[in-house]
């Protein structure tokens, strides 16, 4: 909770107990020549636990995803990444413009990026499609002019 | 078949990586679009582009790539060469469009070996 009072953002969430792994990485908005650093972490930490190749396949994508959103559209967040027995859990939060239209941002080929970030070959408009495809609990929520929280679950079989 | 074989046969010019060329290639995607190749592209690919920033880096990292080559003598940026040594990625560089490039890979890789 203390590095999410951080960000001037509350949100509802579940703690979940019995968890194997937990810890909060810090994402720095308009920063792309770290992008993609802490995803990078995030992945091998998951590998180190031996978890099966087609989970760690989906949390690449979707923290991968939600990483480049953060530096593309926040001025800052945090990914807090939970592991227990069944599920991979992300938390992401940051403060920024918002989403103002959810259901608009998640159809496939919608993207406000601008022109300095479509010439780096990001703003395809697929990015919350293919983490929701990823996933199996996809909750995304937003106050514009606040911030955005994505909570993201993928289920261990 | 392994990126030195493929490099050979296609005359691309090794620009990191050069430690890692016995790299074994099971496939190949080609794309532009970051969230697309994060999607569809898979482990052990080679990963055709014309993207030089640094960002390829980190998405050939993430899908654990083969490698990646760039297209129509497109040349990585300075700190794109920096990062793929570190996280020992072979970027390489072909003088052939995207369509060419491709489609010679794809008769390479469906030849018995
Ligand atoms: N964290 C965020 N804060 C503010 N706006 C966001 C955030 N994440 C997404 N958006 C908005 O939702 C749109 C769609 O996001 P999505 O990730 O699906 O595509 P994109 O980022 O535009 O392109 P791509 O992810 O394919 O490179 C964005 O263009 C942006 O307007
Ligand atoms: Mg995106």
């Amino acid at each position: 909770m203390a590095v999410w009072n951080k960000l001037k953002i509350t949100v509802q969430t579940t703690e979940t107990e019995n968890y194997l792994y937990k810890n909060s990485f810090d994402v720095e908005g308009g920063n792309f020549n770290n992008a993609g650093s802490v995803s990078t972490n995030i992945k091998s930490i998951l590998k180190n636990m031996g978890l099966p190749n087609n989970i760690i396949r989906k949390a690449a994508i979707s923290c991968y995803e939600s990483e480049i959103n953060i530096v593309s559209y926040a001025r800052q967040g945090v990914i807090n990444l939970t592991v227990t027995p069944k599920t991979v859990e992300f938390d992401i939060i940051d403060e920024g413009p918002g989403i103002p239209d959810i259901e608009l941002a998640m159809e496939q080929g919608y993207s406000t990026a601008d022109r300095q970030i479509r010439e780096m070959g990001f703003g395809a408009g697929m990015g919350l499609y293919n983490i929701k495809s990823s996933s199996d609990i996809f909750n995304l929520s937003s106050e514009v002019d606040k911030g955005t929280f994505l909570k993201i679950i993928i289920n261990i079989p | 078949m392994n990126i030195e074989t493929i490099a050979k046969e296609l005359n691309l010019k090794v620009r990191s990586g050069s430690d890692r060329l016995k790299n074994n290639v099971t496939g190949g995607y080609t794309g532009d679009l970051l969230s697309d190749v994060m999607a569809n592209s898979h482990e052990g690919d080679i990963w055709i582009t014309r993207q030089v920033h640094q960002n390829i880096v980190a998405i050939a990292t993430l899908k654990e790539h083969a490698g990646i080559i760039l297209v129509n003598s497109c040349e990585p940026a300075p700190d794109t060469l920096e990062k793929a040594n570190q996280e020992k990625i072979p970027i390489m560089v072909s003088s052939l469009p995207a369509f060419e490039l491709t489609g010679r890979i794809y008769n390479l890789l469906s030849k018995k070996d």
